[in-house]
């Protein structure tokens, strides 16, 4: 089976406090940390192991600049086979049907029996997959948290649905997948790894190889724009617990109890 | 001004929250346009709902289909589609089926698509300026989206006030016949109920729950002791699931259980929309994060800025020396 998945560098939000810039057009974007967005790197391993079981191939596709390139070679060092960097000015500024409209120009020119996507970036509107698979005219399905095989031609997957509960669906190969955290354990990557993909070839691809109608994309295409960013005014807010440790633990333990938490 | 639609969620004849909640929400766009419910399904339960709904809106549109008695999303977009004017505006509850249906309906109708929308700003021209969240709510950005060829919006539960307007001479409008045959490249084969095996949090008074913030499985310790000392159960946000070091059982959320404590310790936990979604009953809620700008202060009663890998076995000590609870319940 030949298996895209998409993903995206993103800041990691488990590795930072998100603040605003000084002028609020967008975050502070010095010192954070990137990693992979979390899902994506599911969908990644997903990827792998049905490919360890079925056979075919791997390949990561990230719509974005150079330095999105780490992701792709740290994929790679999971395992990835190949990598493919889609990248263009002309792409700047895209919203999720610019994104979509751009891996769909790439996915025409190639042949992928399955494609995986991430539920949802961290910036992101948790749409870029299901925008692809309309655009391509192939079955979807979101919130996918279990796949397996059945023939050549369709697959068994079950969606995450409230509470915990699972929707399962038969669904027709090729078709488009979003991958929610938890379906795997993905696989650890060491530094040994990714140095042996240090130095691979990450081919590039532009709005003329790719043959993309640079009207459709970019920020004049736009239908979305994000304006700025800004911290919402909380609601009353907690009450801070102020003072020594011990001080607050004294506080914390007489309003439990005025609470109930404590016996 | 564009047409608003509403699509209706519904199950056993009961209209989901977001039905009424839409009517505020179509207020904010344009106060001077009355939305018009869409509700598709089959059978007894299909047409309870569109009658219930007629106290509340305007217009109903009913779509009637032995297809669509499980809603797939794959089979709703087609006959949306096929009914849907041209230009107009539709919102849809920003859940595991708007997640599945909204994105490529946009494509499909050529519309803007905006998702877990949680405020509306107002219309100038053919800009709506929206309020969305990202980083997992630790920010918050306004979104302009052109309507000008229609908008699908993904809103969030819960975000909008529930509107009780009292529709007069309501009309039910059967739009079945305009959708033709539906078919598939995925099919519906079965719902699997989460079972209730391990402990049921969601009868719990009290909580101790821990999130990405305990940082490795060894330091659950920490934090089952804490619960030990207090006579609690622990629960979880979902990356502690997803790592595999709890069970699905205990997470609180929209993904996982709704649980109605008295009293709500959230240890390195974010505040999530999601997993606020799963805390009900307005517990006495504390809030323990290193970070002083982490959303669920927002939110919890008192908060302590500490590092729960010191804040917790301090108080567990503590709480074992004046309390009379035994260590190990
Ligand atoms: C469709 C969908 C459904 C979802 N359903 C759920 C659900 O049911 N339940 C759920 O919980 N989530 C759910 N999520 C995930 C949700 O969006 C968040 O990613 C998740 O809730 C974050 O969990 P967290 O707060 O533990 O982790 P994070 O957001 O990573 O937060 C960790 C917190 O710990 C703090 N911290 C770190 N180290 C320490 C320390 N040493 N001491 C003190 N504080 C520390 C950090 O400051 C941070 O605030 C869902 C997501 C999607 C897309
Ligand atoms: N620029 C991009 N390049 C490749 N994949 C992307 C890109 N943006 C989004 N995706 C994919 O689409 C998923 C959903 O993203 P989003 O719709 O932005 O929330 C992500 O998890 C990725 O798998």
């Amino acid at each position: 089976m030949e298996i895209l998945v998409c993903a995206r560098r993103v800041p990691d939000t488990s590795e930072n406090e998100i603040e605003l810039n000084n002028s609020g057009n967008d975050i502070e974007r010095d010192d954070l940390v990137y990693s992979i967005n979390e899902p994506d790197n599911y969908a990644v391993e997903e990827a792998l192991q049905i490919v360890a079981r079925e056979g075919g191939h791997v390949t990561v596709v990230t719509v974005g600049s150079e330095e999105d390139e780490e992701v792709l070679r740290r994929e790679m060092a999971m395992g990835a086979n190949q990598a493919v960097l889609l990248s263009d000015e002309a792409f700047n500024g895209s919203d999720g049907q610019g994104i979509a409209t751009i891996l769909k120009a790439y996915i025409v020119k190639n042949h992928y029996d399955l494609i995986l996507t991430g539920v949802q970036a961290e910036d992101g509107a948790a749409q870029v997959g299901g925008m692809l698979a309309a655009l391509l005219d192939y079955p979807y399905a979101s919130l996918v948290n279990s796949i397996q095989v059945l023939d050549a031609k369709k697959l068994k997957v079950s969606r995450e649905i409230e509470g915990g509960s699972k929707e399962v669906n038969e669904i027709d190969l090729p078709c488009v997948l979003s991958i929610q955290t938890g379906i795997n354990e993905p696989r650890y990557v060491g530094m040994r790894g990714i140095r042996q993909v240090a130095s691979v070839e990450i081919p590039t691809l532009g709005l003329g190889e790719l043959g993309v109608d640079a009207g459709a994309v970019g920020e004049a295409a736009a239908k979305v724009k994000r304006v700025d960013y800004f911290v919402p005014v909380a609601g009353k807010g907690a009450e801070i617990l102020q003072g020594k440790r011990e001080e607050i633990i004294t506080k914390l333990i007489e309003l439990m109890k005025a609470k109930g938490g404590l016996k | 001004m564009a047409r608003i639609f509403a699509y209706i969620e519904h199950k056993d004849g009961l209209a989901n929250d977001s039905a009424i909640e839409f009517l505020g929400t179509a207020k904010k766009i344009d106060p001077a346009v009355s939305p018009t419910a869409i509700v598709a399904g089959f059978g007894a339960g299909l047409d309870t709902t569109c009658n219930s709904l007629l106290n509340s809106y305007a217009e109903v549109w009913k779509v009637a289909h032995e297809a669509l008695a499980y809603p797939n999303a794959e089979l709703v977009r087609q006959a949306l589609v096929a009914i849907l004017p041209a230009g107009c505006i539709l919102l849809v509850p920003h859940d595991h089926f708007g997640i599945d249906l909204s994105p490529g309906l946009s494509i499909d109708t050529n519309s803007a698509f905006a998702s877990d929308v949680v405020d509306i700003e107002g219309v100038e021209g053919n800009s709506l300026k929206l309020v969305r969240q990202e980083f997992g709510g630790q920010v918050s950005a306004h979104v302009r989206c052109d309507i000008s060829s229609g908008a699908i919006l993904n809103i969030r539960p819960g975000a909008f006030k529930p509107q009780e307007t009292l529709a007069l001479n309501a009309v039910l409008v059967d739009k079945s016949a305009e959708v033709g045959t539906l078919t598939a490249k995925r099919r519906f084969v079965e719902t699997i109920i989460a079972d209730g095996g391990g402990v049921d949090i969601s009868k719990e008074p009290v909580l101790v729950s821990v999130g990405r913030g305990i940082q490795e499985k060894d330091n659950l310790a920490i934090v089952q002791e804490l619960a030990d000392a207090m006579g609690a159960v622990v629960s979880c946000s979902r990356p502690v699931v997803d790592a595999k070091w709890l069970e699905k059982s205990r997470q609180v959320g929209s993904s996982g259980k709704t649980v109605k404590p008295k009293v709500y310790l959230a240890c390195g936990i974010s505040g999530s929309f999601q997993h606020l979604a799963g805390i009900k009953g307005n517990p006495f809620l504390v809030a323990i994060n290193k970070n002083p700008k982490a959303p669920i202060f927002q939110v919890a009663d008192v908060g302590i800025v500490d590092d729960i890998l010191e804040f917790l076995p301090e108080l567990t000590s503590q709480i074992r020396e004046t309390c009379c609870v035994s260590a190990g319940k």
